[in-house]
């Protein structure tokens, strides 16, 4: 079972407290967005054999949204942090691309 | 080929079974193929065995990074139907469930199809008001199902709690022609006929690159050394995105990890299929006597093929209510496959960015159902650039809203 540490309320919650919410920092097609960009927004994901940014919710804690950095194939977790930024913090990167050298996501916009 | 008949087996029997041959080849693979199937599972197998007998490409090679048949074609429930409510997807399921009830003939091996009769219970209101609207869509898909009720559930099924209490079964959405089949004989039944024909399967043969020349593919790189090709098809499931990212496309599929487990073996208690969707489980039992659970897919992305000690909990629970035998049996065995899902819960059948690429994934937890169906419709796109029945799952229905949605349909992954 996956154990998060909710960057809200400072507690280590089980899986079960928890509710995922897919793919983070996915940001919003502007309003002039082209169809094929809208529907990159909608439908694209990343789906990396690796380290993968994701949305959680504290569903049964205290409700709160954050981010995290999990494996999805050792399901170790790198950290969690806030949900009120657009990119995960420097130090958490740098840590992820210590461990896994050559290691890479989508650019963060 | 070597056939396989009753008199074949009487033959081996006086010579000690000393004269049975290898079921297919294991070649070195050759410097080019007309074309390539990546992934050597069910849908790959399938797809292959239709270009050359539907088509007649016959110089084809398929690879698999690991084992024949050893990703979800070995990790399903093997439960077969084609109850769906859209129009493209009752088609595919319908073909591809009346291509295995002449399989073992087709192949000429045992693949032990049962069609034991699926019943779908309906266990809310809702349930029962959208199992009726699919029982008369699939009246007019073509597709034989009915809407049973509670009574007829009891008699077809005596070990089912219909009265609940907390999901009292209401009813059920009944397809008697569908069934389970052996998993594995599938991918073995059509990976022998592929080697029958002259086709390469390749095991152990990762691949690490796809090459391109012009907007054109030209062949792949693999673990076992480069290979030339006209046309390539990804068949890879849950690593699909994997292999797309190397082809140059991104895929609207995320992976995540669906689980089953089974029983002890016990005395025949069950002779249909039950899937309960309230309570989401489904439940069959194998000839060995096992019942076999089906149980829910993970939430989150991962590739761990092990599934989750707290899934199996929910699963059992909920299941134990409505079967209450169950709740004295020990459980053998648990595992999990990656399923590819796509945001509509329908697969993808298609044309790529990238020429001469096609792609088949994307069929979630519904694969081992689909796997004649979707052979044959991709050996047909493959071949002739369109087929009717794959046209509908093409990729670009995501960009133009047109979407074959059985995630709203089923009310669960499915």
């Amino acid at each position: 079972m996956l154990i998060l540490t909710c960057p809200a309320c400072g507690i280590a919650a089980d899986e079960t407290e928890l509710h995922p919410g897919g793919e983070a920092h996915v940001a919003r097609a502007g309003p002039h967005a082209s169809e094929e960009a809208f529907s990159d927004y909608l439908f694209s994901r990343e789906n990396p054999r690796g380290v993968h940014f994701e949305r959680w919710r504290h569903a049964m804690g205290c409700g709160k949204w954050f981010h995290a950095a999990r494996c999805t194939v050792t399901l170790e977790i790198f950290g969690t942090y806030r949900a009120d930024c657009t990119a995960p913090p420097e130090a958490l990167l740098e840590r992820i691309r210590a461990a896994r050298p050559g290691w890479s996501w989508r650019d963060f916009k | 080929m070597q056939r396989y008949s009753v008199f074949a087996v009487a033959r081996e029997a006086m010579r000690h079974h000393r004269g049975w041959q290898r079921a297919w080849r294991s070649p070195e693979p050759r410097k080019r193929y007309d074309v390539v199937i990546v992934g050597a599972g069910g849908h790959g197998l399938a797809t292959a065995y239709y270009l050359g007998r539907n088509h007649g490409i016959r110089n084809v090679a398929i690879l698999e990074k690991g084992w024949l048949g050893g990703g979800n074609t070995g990790r399903n429930t093997t439960i077969i139907r084609s109850n769906y409510l859209q129009d493209a997807s009752a088609a595919i399921y319908e073909k591809s469930r009346s291509l295995y009830e002449t399989m073992s003939q087709d192949l000429n091996y045992n693949v032990m199809f049962s069609p034991r009769g699926v019943m779908m219970l309906a266990q809310t209101e809702h349930e029962k008001r959208g199992y009726l609207r699919t029982a008369h869509a699939n009246g007019r898909q073509g597709v034989a199902t009915e809407f049973i009720g509670p009574d007829r559930v009891k008699q077809l099924c005596p070990i089912i709690e219909t009265r609940g209490p907390r999901y009292p079964v209401l009813g059920a959405l009944w397809q008697p022609r569908a069934g389970t089949a052996r998993h594995d004989a599938v991918a073995w039944g059509y990976a022998r006929a592929c080697s029958d024909m002259g086709m390469d399967i390749i095991q152990q043969c990762e691949v690490t690159g796809i090459t391109s020349r012009q907007g054109h593919v030209t062949g792949v790189e693999t673990s076992r050394g480069p290979i030339a090709c006209g046309k390539l098809g990804l068949v890879a499931a849950g690593h699909s995105g994997v292999l797309s990212q190397m082809a140059g496309f991104r895929l609207p599929i995320e992976s995540v990890a669906l689980q089953a487990l089974v029983s002890e073996p016990v005395k025949p208690c069950m002779d249909v299929v039950v899937m309960a969707n309230t309570v989401h489980g489904y439940l069959s039992q194998s000839d060995k006597g096992e019942m076999v659970i089906g149980g829910g897919a993970d939430g989150y992305n991962n590739y761990t093929q092990r599934g989750s000690f707290h899934h199996v909990e929910e699963t059992v629970r909920a299941l134990i209510e409505t079967f209450p035998m169950l709740s004295r049996l020990n459980m053998l065995r648990q595992w999990g496959g990656i399923v590819d899902m796509t945001g509509d819960r329908s697969p993808i059948l298609s044309r790529s960015p990238l020429a001469g690429c096609f792609v088949n994934c994307g069929w979630g937890t519904g694969g081992f159902k689909a796997i004649p169906g979707s052979g044959w419709a991709m050996a047909e796109l493959m071949a002739r650039g369109a087929s009717t029945l794959a046209d509908p799952f093409s990729l670009s229905r995501f960009a133009e809203g047109r979407f074959i949605d059985e995630s709203v349909a089923a009310g669960v992954a499915h």
